[in-house]
């Protein structure tokens, strides 16, 4: 290398963060802000203020993500894109059928599916690539994650459209049953994975993420096809409040990071069995997991907290106090116990390696029960997403 | 290694003459103390959730037995959030973090204070994140990049000089250090708010018996002074069910097994109450359209409360919570199926009122419950859970025989198409943890009840039963063959005998009975057969004959009763008449008319904690992610001239928590300083060694 002065100066950019941000992201945050106004003008009828606040703090998020992680941008376009033609080919239901493009790709069902094939692929293609020492399998690997996350959004997307489509009184944002909240936490896993992928620069842990989101696709497809769970119905009084769309989907965020933090966790105790040929494979190094655990554990943790209260300020609306020890509250509260005692062990105690694997692992247990068990084994204020 | 001292290590240098405080002021605010309870108060709320809270205590007392109940009750697990056992365990971990905090704070507001320039150089080469340069640089011109570079990597810095040395002391994100103080802040404040909503002042009052839980279903006059609380600004949360058109001026809080009552200062009045339903026939709203008034507004305000919409007025807010009836009228008409008198009458009731009425000669109290308008089911064929039909009005009541035993029973007004037939539906029940079964009494081709009903009360009449069954008998014996054996009184009685089995059982027994008398007479297997359909036809035709003569009589007889559908209309008769038994009711109630009110179930709340929850949420947010996401890092870099001219540099850099995001952005400072070292050699036209 060169040592000249101009040379030297641009490995480090001297520029702010903004500055640094190139044509294209301008250029894609300018199109999204068409399309939000756009959206906010066109569906004004629909929404009250607080909806229309929503949908502008979306944007920023959106803008915010796209510009820390690039590839977030490409996706926006291509499955903005895809939902776009989707519903141009949707004037009614009927169309589902009739329709080449809805009937064997974008319909919801049709996308959800997708979703339900390509996450499980996705897991094997991980593991093949890391059982085969494999870098282009496990690119494959991801690029079958980024395709089922954009299936499992699209479908969610469209699901939207269509509960309008079978009568504007019933639309609503499909976050609202157990069905629609598993196709949530399969493609929101899927994204903030493949966030920690590009940031730790390591592919090994994807078929263990897999594990987890093919788990939730086991239920999923037992739950449409076993109960038909795929049906819109319309929403009962107490859930149909704007709150709903912020609660349930950041719950979700941290959801989705808890189980990211168990699966490598896991990983982790595999990984201890036998140090070096794993490490030979390619899985990151212990020091490299914990730290991925604690990253997606403090992200899981932050969005639990803001989720829980959410829901609280919610049940102040709804219910009449912002607490009521309700189930559903209460294992919230014990799960946020659970990952207050691990950040404690942590930062205060010190704590590393196994104790912390198996913590992850039983939080993610814990975890699911407030998500899933709760509905199925106790009653009370919350049960919409029984089974 | 680290020389920062972290609070968890500066504690035990601390530990001097310990006196019992301060040893308490340890436990109170140890690390083990404080994830133990954060454990253990996890574990405890599950009992919460497994044990349905706040029921009717005979709920419980059913569920666990007598033991496990007084058991369960003494431990407070019917209503384990407000048990003292829970509250202490609470009141523990704000106390822990109490002290955590106060011990920590001053610590924590130093460490965001102190940039650490007192660093000798031997210690800074102790430091596992360290780079060092040597530069044919002079030291102002190393200093000037390596300010450059510390703030650009967003470093504050102090200057300080160590002899010929300089030492640039930076430090970065601090407001961590802030994100623990709130933390642990936001917490004792959430609890407090929590306790001041907790309402601890009115759990103290019933626990000293200043205050009587009044468990008797009596009306609000009635209710004993000790047993109501004066207009209050403290919390409460209760509920009032207000009929459309009444109003009321209080609200009645649970308390285990009863309730006290809770004066307002305003009145409610319910204009109307108000149910939408989808297509589906699932509620889409509940509206409450009220009106309040209080002694200092001008003017009422009128306003329609909604789930998800309260009206909140002078910190009392107020909910659409539940709805009910408020005491429709009903027009009913008994048919008795008991007793000498089968003339069905008529009669009127209010829903949640009792009366007494005499069937049979037997005083019963009928307590109508419930009205209901619409009663959405799936439809027959229904394959999906959109296809429903709305199958009408019903009621529910309650019929208390003098013994005091009672059954539930759940009639609906119209008849209901089952199989392509029509039908009332009755249930009957007689605990409220069974399900509701149904009798299907078979409508006549004008909708009534009235043919089969009579049909049925026919059949007690012993004189027309021995009429027709001797028609019966003589017609049976003719298709046989046999029409002048003189068998005719014995056969007649043998069906008598079948009908009365039949109503007081059903018709596999009755062909159970028959088989088993063939046997115990010893038929020959070839006739029993024959005998078997022989007998039943005799009943059957018996039954036909009490049935004409029923519908023909007077006006009963139906309009257009074409035979196919009067013979199906006697199979479902017959179906209906074995399940009469189960029934087991002295009388047939039929809704005839309705005036319906509807009462709207109001949740009425006072949160003065509210606030103080909602300042400790923020706070939670806010110190949650400060602790996460802003990372506390120290850097320095030590300049000293080298003997000989140039400089010599050292950076050194720690961060407490996050070794190795540290170590990135350490190596990101260390490259930055590098490549600027290298970009003013060179600008310099200096040429390192
Ligand atoms: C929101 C969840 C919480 C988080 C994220 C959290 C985080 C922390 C952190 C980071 C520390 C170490 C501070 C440091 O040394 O830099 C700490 C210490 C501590 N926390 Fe928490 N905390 C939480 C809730 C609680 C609760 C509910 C309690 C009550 C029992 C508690 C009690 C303590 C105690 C006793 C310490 C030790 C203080 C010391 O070192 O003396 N924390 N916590």
């Amino acid at each position: 290398m060169s040592t000249t002065p101009e040379n030297v100066m641009e490995q480090f950019d001297e520029r702010g963060f903004l500055r640094r941000l190139s044509w294209f992201d301008w250029a894609w945050a300018a199109a999204f802000l068409v399309g939000t106004i756009y959206a906010s003008v066109h569906f004004s009828q629909w929404m009250d203020r607080y909806e229309q606040g929503i949908l502008y703090l979306s944007y920023i998020s959106l803008v915010w993500v796209g510009w820390v992680w690039k590839p977030a941008r490409a996706f926006s376009v291509v499955v903005t894109a895809l939902t776009l033609f989707a519903l141009f080919q949707y004037p009614n239901l009927e169309a589902a059928e009739s329709n080449f493009f809805l009937n064997y790709l974008l319909a919801s069902q049709s996308a959800i599916m997708w979703m339900c094939a390509l996450f499980p692929a996705a897991t094997v293609v991980y593991f093949a690539g890391l059982l085969a020492r494999s870098e282009f399998t496990e690119k494959v690997g991801s690029a079958l994650t980024w395709a089922a996350s954009g299936a499992g959004l699209i479908g969610l997307l469209v699901r939207w459209w269509e509960s309008y489509l079978i009568s504007p009184d019933v639309g609503r944002i499909p976050v609202t049953n157990l069905y629609e909240v598993f196709v949530l936490f399969a493609f929101t896993t899927g994204l903030i994975y493949l966030y920690y992928e590009h940031r730790y620069r390591t592919r090994a842990l994807g078929g263990f993420v897999g594990l987890i989101i093919t788990a939730s696709i086991g239920f999923l497809l037992w739950y449409h096809f076993d109960r038909q769970a795929y049906e819109i119905d319309p929403l009962i009084p107490a859930l149909q409040s704007w709150w709903m769309k912020i609660h349930v989907p950041t719950n979700f965020v941290a959801y989705g990071a808890f189980a990211i933090a168990a699966m490598v966790g896991l990983a982790y105790l595999v990984q201890a069995r036998n140090p070096e040929g794993w490490t030979r494979r390619g899985l990151p190094s212990a020091e490299t997991m914990d730290d991925i655990m604690y990253r997606t554990i403090a992200l899981g943790f932050a969005f639990f907290t803001i989720a829980t209260i959410l829901g609280a300020l919610w049940a102040a609306e709804a219910w009449g106090g912002y607490w009521s020890w309700d189930p559903k509250e209460t294992w919230s509260l014990i799960t946020w116990l659970i990952y207050a005692g691990w950040l404690h062990l942590r930062f205060t105690k010190g704590w590393r390696g196994a104790p912390m694997a198996w913590w992850a692992i039983v939080g993610l247990l814990v975890t699911t029960f407030t998500f899933l068990g709760v509905n199925i084994f106790l009653s009370g204020l919350h049960s919409y997403g029984e089974l | 290694m680290e020389t920062t001292t972290t609070p968890s290590q500066a504690r035990p240098k601390r530990r001097r003459q310990q006196g019992t405080a301060a040893i308490l002021l340890q436990f109170l605010g140890s690390m083990n103390l404080a994830i133990t309870l954060l454990v253990v108060v996890a574990i405890a709320s599950i009992i919460g959730t497994i044990i349905q809270q706040n029921q009717p205590y005979p709920d419980y007392l059913l569920k666990f037995g007598p033991f496990w109940f007084e058991v369960f009750a003494k431990l407070g697990l019917y209503d384990v959030y407000s048990a003292v056992w829970y509250l202490f365990m609470l009141t523990f971990l704000v106390v822990s973090t109490s002290v955590c905090l106060w011990r920590n704070t001053p610590v924590m507001i130093k460490d965001m204070q102190r940039y650490r320039e007192h660093q000798q150089e031997r210690s800074l080469r102790a430091f596992s994140n360290k780079r060092e340069w040597s530069t044919s640089l002079d030291a102002a011109e190393v200093e000037r990049i390596g300010a450059q570079a510390l703030q650009r990597h967003r470093f504050r810095f102090r200057r300080k000089s160590h002899g010929d040395a300089r030492l640039l002391a930076g430090m970065t994100g601090r407001t961590n250090r802030l994100g623990y103080v709130f933390t642990h802040l936001s917490i004792v404040v959430i609890c407090i708010g929590g306790l001041i909503d907790g309402n601890l002042l009115l759990k103290f009052r019933e626990w000293t018996g200043q205050l009587q839980i009044e468990t008797r279903n009596i009306p609000v006059s009635q209710i004993d002074e000790s047993s109501r609380l004066p207009v209050t600004r403290g919390a409460f949360r209760g509920n009032v069910n207000i009929p459309e058109g009444r109003s009321a001026g209080v609200v009645f809080l649970d308390l285990k097994d009863g309730y006290v009552v809770q004066d307002l200062p305003f009145r409610l009045h319910v204009e109307e109450f108000r149910v939408e339903h989808y297509d589906t026939g699932e509620p889409r709203s509940f509206e409450s359209d009220v009106i309040l008034t209080a002694p200092e507004l001008d003017a009422p305000i009128h306003q329609t409360i909604r789930v998800n919409h309260p009206l909140v007025y002078e910190g009392y807010a107020i909910y659409q919570a539940s709805f009910g009836d408020g005491g429709s009228q009903l027009g009913l008409r008994a048919w008795p199926l008991r007793g000498e008198d089968r003339d069905p009458w008529e009669l009127e009731g209010e829903v949640l009122q009792a009366q007494s009425v005499e069937i049979g000669g037997r005083e019963y109290r009928l307590e109508l419950e419930d009205f209901e308008l619409f009663n959405v089911r799936p439809t027959e064929e229904a394959q999906t859970r959109r296809d429903v039909r709305n199958v009408g009005p019903s009621f529910t009541f309650r019929l208390r025989a003098p013994t005091g035993e009672a059954r539930e029973y759940h009639n609906f007004m119209l008849p209901v198409e089952v199989r392509g037939r029509q039908f009332f539906l009755s249930g009957v029940r007689s605990s409220p943890q069974e399900d509701f079964r149904y009798l299907h009494l078979p409508a006549d081709s004008r909708g009534r009840p009235d043919t089969f009903l009579s049909f049925y009360n026919s059949l007690q009449d012993q004189d027309a039963l021995r009429t027709a069954s001797e028609r019966a008998a003589e017609a049976t014996l003719a298709e046989y063959g046999l029409g002048d054996s003189g068998l005719v009184p014995q056969v007649a009685l043998s069906a008598r005998d079948l009908v009365r089995r039949l109503l007081e059982e059903d018709l596999p027994s009755v062909l159970h009975y028959l088989e088993q008398s063939m046997m115990e007479r010893q038929v020959p297997e070839d006739r029993r057969e024959m005998l078997m359909t022989f007998s039943r036809l005799a009943m059957e035709r018996t039954l036909w004959e009490v049935y004409e003569a029923a519908r023909g009589d007077g006006d009963l007889r139906p309009v257009s009763d074409a035979d196919d559908d009067g013979q199906a209309f006697f199979r479902d008769s017959l179906a209906a008449l074995s399940a009469m038994d189960l029934y087991a009711a002295p009388v047939f109630l039929q809704l005839t008319d309705f005036d319906q009110v509807q009462a709207t179930g109001l949740m009425i709340a006072r949160a003065p904690g509210q606030p103080i929850v909602y300042l400790g949420s923020g706070l939670l947010t806010l110190g949650i992610l400060l602790m996460f996401y802003v990372s506390h890092r120290r850097a320095w870099c030590w300049i000293k001239p080298r003997p000989g001219g140039g400089t010599e540099l050292l950076l050194a850099g720690a961060n407490q928590r996050d070794p190795l995001g540290f170590q990135r952005s350490f190596g990101a400072l260390a490259d930055e300083l590098d490549a600027r070292i290298k970009a003013a050699e060179v600008a310099a036209g200096h040429r390192r060694d």
